[in-house]
């Protein structure tokens, strides 16, 4: 029993001589990372270790000689390619280390690649980093015996308004089509043509030699009019051994030698992404992803890839702005400008008719940044009115966060979520709000079954396979109370669940679910699935650590906890902290636009989330000061204006949705300052000392902060609409809307090229509702309480839940929070047009 | 014994009796033999003298014989340089502005004289003989600045048949026809679409009347 107990024990190994030397690997691992493993690199281009084996360049071939029946040693007959072929017990590998004919072979198939590969490395965007210019010095020839014409194809082809294609460049390796297929699942590349015309390529009726077809299926589910528009494809031009995908953006702007590489996290979603900032002379030209196996992997969205222009247009600010007597902004210096903001959040703070000040840092912001803001309004101003959630935000998410989010270090990580044999999702749109979350569900797809309670299957998740649990916008909370053991989807969610390792996917348009937060966590508890919150913006999680919401002290102890307050004022050193409970970031713009606040502190907030209604709290506050990057509509109605430092140029802390730090260093060199300093400078200008002037400041008192779960805020408990409600909603028309990928959100102002492969926007609803409410017509019209009207194509989407029509929520034509003033939820009324 | 006390010995061989007389004069010997020969000093920059033809000199960027730009911004002058002179920017050409064959071009050229060393690396490296070196060696001013030549004052003068560029390429022809020389002038299309598109350019043929 013993010696059975020891073989379990054991992990099963395979040992092999490659080159003569003896190498012991995990059964079923490739002899070309056997061969990595002991330091012998065998050339190769279609060979990669996240996509799978394809031996499509032929590259990597090896001698090989493998026991048969009788153990004796069998040579293959010809050389074989060491990317596909698994090491076996006894095998003998030669590589072209040791042998000659692997030597041969390799050096053969080189001049093959050769043949057609044009000579332009000069003007090729690839040239400098390229595997096939390196390894054709290694172990090519150099001179060729091939003096017939190159076949050439018209260049570039364009795929996307980004992605172009070089097809004489490529050697078919295979790697960009398997990438799309296997790892994004927008399978619109693929090879065309067969021998010598074989090429990759998207659907272009003339290379395929067709006439009068269109994509269908998948292909024709892309509303943008081009095939290859995929949220992930930038990661094909990384991948591409050759020069054969270029970017737009970068084409022509550098080569690899001129740039500096700065390691460096993402900030468009809250995943966290390792990247590199690729910068020449203080101007960033390309960002890279980084490789990170426990978060993103080697992939990003094209949207951390490609939306970095926004930083560096011509409206950013490099003077902090003072509005002047005559009513215009004009440049001072920076001690003028802290002396007016102090000045007038003094008179704001502590003047006779004092209404108080709110704190706005938006959703952005580092770890340390939040830090500040928060101890800016509770130290300086004297106020809980502080929240970096500029979305629909309330006391129920409040209660979760700080119940079950704040402060509770790495919950479920990426690692969980792939290896989660259930996950479900609410208010939560894996690809348009994950990111590289939905690369990760879609790597566990066939081993993971995943369910998505929403309106209608979106493309992104029935790239998961997803199965809809339909549920009307604003009824989440229901559809959450009726996952109950029985039959049907619901005792498939409900046994799901149950599971192992299953985990609850929640996403911010929960917060605006009355009764939401209540369900999920209650469906957490009854199920014992393990609960995640993913939310959009990249700072949010951040924020909730540092405490930049009106309930919550930094750790996760409640504002309303006596001690709690006195355990971090001690750490302050300040007598107190404000006792008046604080307002959400949507109630202070209320209450500001009515002209209940005096003044507003205001970081990167964009207004055009916002509706209109509240878009003019921004205006209306008697004394605004904006710490901004570039000019925005916010600055335009700010008294001062502090410039601040993108993250590009600053260091700091991205908080992921794991829990996980991703502290990040300044790419570029420049003066720009962040957040934190300049609220310490403004403190200071006021007679505080907030202690935050630099990262380490931040972090050794953050690492002071008590953190003590008896003094978290209680766990959510609200009730969802009532029955009568509920009722009155089933007759109306209710909007399902969620922020595309990319859109229009400011981040990614300045790239063109990137806005060309969004979405083409559409208006989504159920044959039987198109029927049901008479509409005729390409064109649907959506209007609500706002003054303005939505009209979109319609996409009569089957499969959707009645009564319900999805808009994007901040795409061209389609600003629903600004045009609308409504969220997801809400009713709205809904008729048919031609145009 | 100390070092010191060990008395000098000279190594050089001991000079006959004649030498020994010589010897305070000795030294305007090579005075003396040049005193009848003809002087070999430049009267610069009275008379300027021409260079060796492979003199490195002042750099030149050149052109195509129908003017457009032989470089295509490629930069491997900048990457071989070893005192990292040279900086380049390039960017894609487009039908609207044509400045080299083919998609590329140098939209910034710069080199630092300051810091150029004249070794002709940069020419090496330059595949299209877009960057060769005149014998211009006349590089002075008053200001930093002024010592970074940019790509105006880098590129060749017009030669005739040549138009300045931007301007679009022969119809009919690939990069590769440029470079094989089938181009031998401008023609009569990349004329007439200057002529549209910049009618004061002073690289265009005169209109001869009647």
């Amino acid at each position: 029993m013993t010696v059975k107990q020891e073989w379990a024990m054991t992990p099963p190994t395979v040992t092999a001589i490659i080159d003569g030397i003896r190498v012991t690997v995990p059964p079923g691992t490739l002899i070309i990372r056997a061969a990595e493993s002991i330091g012998i690199e065998i050339p190769r281009f279609c060979d990669h270790p996240l996509l799978e084996p394809a031996g499509a360049c032929r590259q990597c071939l090896v001698e090989i000689a493998e026991p048969g029946p009788d153990g004796k040693l069998r040579p293959y007959l010809k050389p074989q390619t060491s990317c596909s072929m698994v090491l076996t017990e006894g095998m003998v590998v030669r590589t072209q280390v040791t042998s000659k004919v692997a030597e041969r072979a390799q050096r053969g198939i080189m001049e093959l690649l050769l043949i057609n590969h044009p000579l332009d490395c000069p003007v090729c965007d690839k040239g400098g980093e390229c595997p096939l210019q390196n390894q054709a010095m290694t172990t090519g020839q150099a001179d060729s015996r091939f003096t017939e014409a190159k076949r050439t194809f018209e260049k570039p082809l364009t795929l996307s308004t980004e992605i172009l294609l070089d097809r004489e460049r490529c050697i078919l390796c295979q790697r960009c089509t398997r990438f799309s297929d296997q790892i994004s699942g927008d399978p619109f590349i693929e090879l065309q043509e067969r021998g010598a015309r074989s090429q990759v390529g998207a659907f272009d009726p003339e290379v395929l030699d067709f006439d009068g077809y269109a994509p269908t299926g998948l292909a024709a589910e892309d509303e943008s009019g081009r095939p290859f528009s995929s949220y992930f494809s930038g990661n094909t031009i990384q991948i591409c051994p050759v020069g054969a995908l270029t970017s737009a953006g970068y084409r022509f702007r550098a080569r690899p030698f001129d740039l500096v590489a700065s390691p460096s996290i993402a900030g468009h979603d809250s995943s966290g992404s390792a990247i590199a900032i690729e910068h020449r002379r203080g101007k960033v030209l390309r960002v890279l992803a980084g490789n990170d196996p426990e978060v993103n992997e080697e992939w990003i969205t094209d949207k951390d890839r490609f939306a970095f222009p926004w930083s560096s247009l011509d409206d950013r600010i490099t003077r902090p702005l003072v509005r002047g007597e005559d009513g215009e902004l004009r440049e001072a210096t920076w001690p003028e400008a802290l002396a007016r903001a102090a000045d007038g959040l003094r008179e704001a703070v502590s003047g006779a008719r004092s209404k108080g000040v709110g704190v706005l840092p938006g959703g952005r912001v580092t770890l340390e940044d939040a830090y500040a803001y928060q101890k800016f309004a509770r130290v300086v101003l004297g106020t809980n009115d502080v929240d970096a959630r500029s979305r629909i935000a309330g006391d129920e998410e409040e209660a979760f966060l700080g119940s079950r989010v704040a402060g509770s270090g790495l919950g479920v990580t990426f690692a969980d979520l792939e290896a989660a044999p259930v996950v479900a999702l609410i208010g939560f749109e894996p690809e348009d709000e994950g990111g590289v979350v939905f690369l990760r569900l879609r790597k566990a797809r066939g081993r993971q079954k995943v369910f998505t309670f929403a309106p209608f299957v979106s493309r992104g998740n029935a790239k998961l396979d997803a199965t809809l649990v339909p549920t009307v916008p604003g009824l989440e909370g229901a559809a959450l109370d009726s996952i109950r053991r029985g039959s049907g989807t619901v005792g498939d969610v409900f046994d799901g669940l149950s599971q192992e390792g299953a985990v609850l996917v929640v996403g911010e348009r929960l917060a605006g679910v009355p009764g939401g937060f209540t369900a999920a966590v209650a469906l957490a508890d009854r199920t014992g699935a393990r609960l995640a919150w993913i939310p959009r913006r990249a700072g949010e999680r951040g924020a909730v650590e540092a405490g930049a919401l009106p309930g919550l002290l930094p750790g996760g102890s409640s504002a309303q906890s006596a001690e709690a307050r006195e355990g971090v004022a001690r750490v302050w050193g300040v007598s107190g902290l404000p006792l008046a409970p604080g307002r959400a970031a949507y109630d202070i713009l209320g209450l500001a636009s009515s002209g209940g606040l005096s003044g507003l502190v205001v970081g990167g907030l964009t207004l055009s989330d916002l509706p209109k209604t509240l878009a003019n709290g921004i205006a209306k506050a008697p004394f605004l000061v904006s710490l901004e990057v570039r000019l925005s509509d916010v600055t335009a109605h700010a008294d001062v204006v502090f410039p601040v430092a993108p993250s590009s140029e600053k260091a700091g802390t991205f908080v992921n949705w794991e829990g996980r730090l991703r502290p990040f260093t300044a790419a570029l060199q420049t003066s720009a300052l962040s957040d934190h300093r300049v609220l310490d400078m403004l403190a200071r200008e006021m007679g505080v000392t907030l202690g935050t002037p630099t990262v380490e400041a931040v972090t050794a008192e953050l690492a002071r902060i008590p953190i003590d779960d008896s003094l978290r805020p209680p766990p959510p408990s609200a009730s969802g609409p009532s029955a009568a409600e509920a009722a009155r909603r089933a007759k109306a028309t209710t909007l399902a809307t969620w922020h595309a990928l990319i859109d229009q959100g400011s981040l990614q102002d300045g790239e063109p090229f990137l806005a060309g492969t969004a979405r083409v926007p559409v208006a989504r609803m159920s044959p039987a509702t198109v029927a049901a409410l008479g509409i005729e017509g390409r064109v649907l019209k959506v209007s609500g309480p706002g003054r303005g009207t939505i009209s979109l194509p319609l996409a009569v989407t089957p499969g959707m839940v009645d009564g319900v029509v999805w808009l994007p929520m901040n795409s061209p034509g389609s600003t629903v929070a600004r045009t609308l003033g409504v969220a997801h939820g809400d009713t709205v009324s809904v008729k048919g047009s031609e145009s | 014994m100390t070092r010191a006390d060990v008395p000098f010995v000279s190594n050089l061989p001991r000079k006959g009796a004649a030498g020994r007389f010589f010897a305070p004069v000795a030294g305007f010997g090579v005075t003396m033999r040049n005193i009848f020969r003809r002087p070999k000093t430049e009267q610069y920059p009275r008379q300027k003298l021409p260079t060796e033809p492979r003199y490195h000199g002042r750099h030149q960027l050149n052109r195509h014989p129908d003017g457009l730009e032989k470089c295509i911004g490629c930069e491997l002058c900048a990457w071989a340089c070893p005192a990292d002179a040279i900086y380049v920017e390039a960017d894609s050409n487009t039908p609207e502005a044509q400045y080299s064959p083919g998609e590329r071009y140098g939209s910034v050229y710069q080199i630092n004289y300051l810091r150029c060393i004249f070794c002709g690396l940069c020419i090496e490296a330059c595949p299209t003989r877009a960057l060769t070196m005149t014998n211009d060696y006349e590089l002075q001013g008053p200001t930093r600045e002024g010592l970074i030549y940019e790509k105006q004052d880098l590129l060749a003068p017009l030669a005739p048949g040549m138009l300045l560029a931007p301007h679009p390429m022969v119809p009919g022809t690939t990069d590769a026809d440029y470079y094989r020389g089938d181009v031998t002038q401008a023609v009569r299309k990349q004329i007439d679409w200057v002529r549209e598109n910049r009618p004061d350019d002073p690289s265009l043929p005169e209109v001869h009347h009647g």
